[in-house]
């Protein structure tokens, strides 16, 4: 009896220490991958960030930072905002049925007050931040162009409610983070009382 | 007997250090018709072992903080003694590893080394290519200029287009929201000893496979066939001396081109180090125009040759994942009778040149900025690339192969 090998015991002793061993090793691996998630300190720097709007003069804008990216605060003319419903058939999306914005700026001019545009400067294709091109018909951009961005690293155009054009990298429109008016010329991007914080 | 013999004697009753050395070294048999091509292999240790010793010294003064790094390098650069020979031998390094990879690629393909039985020596070096890109793609953003931030800011989007996965797979390796200190901070663990590690140990795998199956040469044809009375191949020359002398000269050659680009040219025209990773990262402002270092940008071209597809840039990056990793697949792609272009027919011929044709040009055109008509012309290019392999099954059947020889010809 002594030399006879119980094979099945073998087999099950193997398969029962393999299960018992791999449920030790992902449980011991479990720390090191949750280490890699963002810190409770990383987590924290999302504070919403007051703007003062004031300074800014018709036709251009400012970048402040939310969140460690650039939010566009653009003060838009009458003839910016003219222009922007001529285009409606050479863009991706024009009414903005994806989710891009907050309901408050689901609306043509893409933001509360139709003359600040209020846009997260972060590329939907990967992550530039696209280069502020106001003026009309450049020569580099072509006669159509009414004004925008224009992506550097890709080619990405977007109108000035940061819309996105068809037949560019991006697939949807810039993201218009949650914020709302402290009073006149106070902006509050990042909170806006409606459960957009982010 | 001799002290030394003694000693030699005494390690090997407890380490097989004769036979090893035998084994690998002075009994391993190489074929005897090796060429120009046959250098590259070598080339490749010898500018891994002069990255880790650069890179262990540039540790010593580097500063892996995203207030610090740019400032540390070019401390590195300016007040160190002899610290900016030490980060140019660096940076002149990373770009000559891929020249000298892009060219053992290269000879792999020409003279079918790919093929049985060397399939797996060749899946193997193709891992040694991948992690070698994920160990310069993370070297890249420690000097935290704006190519840095911006080109890892673009690489990691790149995951995040995944289905589902993607955004909290984006934010595990980049372990915040952006690309900021925490990213920086891993990815110099990553890059000095992480991948490293990595790296040493699968080129021990690739040398041991190599060793296993013999080298290919040349002609493509095997060496084991053909033994003498002591089961030597007749075609074979021992390793050393002949190819240890005759790497040599090639490691002197190499060196002087290594040398002329280190001392005259570190940042070789803004291809080796972009002139805009000059300015300190800047997470508010992506520069005018931004290209990765020119090692990418043959699949940098084919990502922005793909159009988005239901409403995502997904398919993009599958198809910069699959120009990658199509080359595993080259062992069962290829139906060709013969191995070596010695001995292919034209048809062959001419889907390689125009491989080549394709790769570099895609590697322009991924430096350039996008414009409509590049665009189609990367297209193109990268439809070449992929027919390449994709109709390889059917024309390497087709083509008229020569006869090969017998043993191996040389002149």
């Amino acid at each position: 009896m002594a030399d006879k090998v119980d094979h099945s015991k073998r087999r099950w002793l193997f398969a029962a220490t393999t299960a018992a061993g791999g449920v030790a090793a992902a449980g011991a691996g479990a720390p090191f991958v949750l280490s890699l998630m963002p810190s409770e300190r990383a987590k924290a720097a999302g504070a919403p960030v007051e703007v003062d709007i004031s300074a800014i003069a018709p036709g251009t804008m400012i970048s402040v930072e939310w969140q460690g990216k650039p939010v566009w605060i653009v003060h838009r003319t009458r003839q910016m905002l003219d222009l922007l419903a001529k285009h409606d058939a050479d863009l991706a999306d024009p009414a903005s049925s994806v989710p891009q914005q907050p309901d408050y700026c689901n609306n043509p001019t893409r933001s509360i007050k139709p003359e600040f545009l209020v846009v997260l400067g972060i590329c939907t294709h990967l992550g530039c931040s696209p280069t502020f091109r106001p003026e009309v018909a450049p020569a580099d951009l072509g006669s159509n162009w009414a004004g925008g961005w224009f992506c550097p690293c890709h080619g990405s155009r977007f109108d000035l409610a940061a819309r996105v054009f068809k037949g560019v990298p991006a697939p949807t429109n810039l993201i218009i983070p949650p914020h709302k008016y402290l009073s006149d010329t106070k902006l509050l991007v990042g909170d806006d009382d409606k459960g957009g914080a982010a | 007997m001799n002290l030394a013999a003694k000693l030699v004697g005494w390690i090997d009753q407890r380490f097989p250090l004769v036979s090893t050395v035998k084994a690998h070294v002075t009994e391993y048999y190489a074929p005897k018709n090796f060429n120009f091509w046959y250098f590259f292999g070598s080339l490749a240790l010898l500018v891994l072992v002069i990255q880790i010793v650069s890179g262990i010294f540039l540790t010593m003064n580097y500063k892996p903080d995203a207030l610090f790094a740019f400032a540390s390098v070019e401390y590195i650069m300016r007040d160190v003694q002899w610290g900016w020979l030490l980060r140019y031998i660096h940076s002149t390094g990373a770009s000559m590893f891929f020249v000298v990879i892009y060219l053992h690629m290269f000879r792999g393909l020409m003279y079918g080394s790919y093929r049985n039985p060397r399939e797996l020596l060749w899946i193997v070096g193709m891992i040694l290519y991948l992690v070698l890109m994920a160990e310069a793609f993370m070297g890249y953003l420690l000097p935290w200029g704006q190519m840095s931030f911006w080109g890892a800011q673009v690489i990691i989007n790149l995951f995040s287009s995944v289905p589902v996965i993607g955004p909290d797979l984006a934010i595990l390796i980049r372990g915040d929201y952006v690309v900021s200190d925490i990213t920086l901070n891993r990815f110099f663990a990553l890059h000095v000893i992480a991948i490293p590690l990595v790296l040493v140990l699968i080129v021990v795998v690739h040398l041991i496979a190599l060793h296993e199956v013999g080298s290919n040469n040349p002609d493509g044809v095997e060496i084991k066939k053909y033994k003498d009375a002591n089961g030597k191949p007749l075609d074979g020359i021992p390793f050393h001396p002949y190819y240890t002398i005759k790497d040599g000269v090639g490691a002197v050659g190499f060196l002087i081109v290594f040398c002329a680009v280190l001392f005259f040219a570190p940042d070789m025209g803004g291809y080796f180090l972009e002139y805009n990773n000059f300015v300190p990262a800047n997470p508010m402002k992506t520069p005018e125009h931004i290209a990765p270092v020119w090692y990418f940008t043959p699949y940098y071209a084919i990502l922005r040759a793909v159009p988005p597809m239901f409403g995502s840039q997904f398919p993009g990056v599958v198809a910069m994942g699959v120009a990658t990793v199509i080359f595993f697949f080259l062992p069962w792609l290829d139906r060709g009778k013969v191995k070596s272009i010695r001995y292919r027919g034209p048809i062959y011929k001419i889907f390689l040149a125009l491989f080549v044709v394709s790769f570099i040009g895609l590697g322009w055109l991924g430096l350039m900025p996008a414009t409509p008509a590049y665009t189609v012309i990367s297209r193109v290019l990268a439809v070449i690339y992929f027919a390449f392999f994709l109709l390889m099954p059917w024309y390497t059947r087709i083509d008229k192969c020569k006869p090969e020889p017998d043993r191996v010809t040389f002149k």
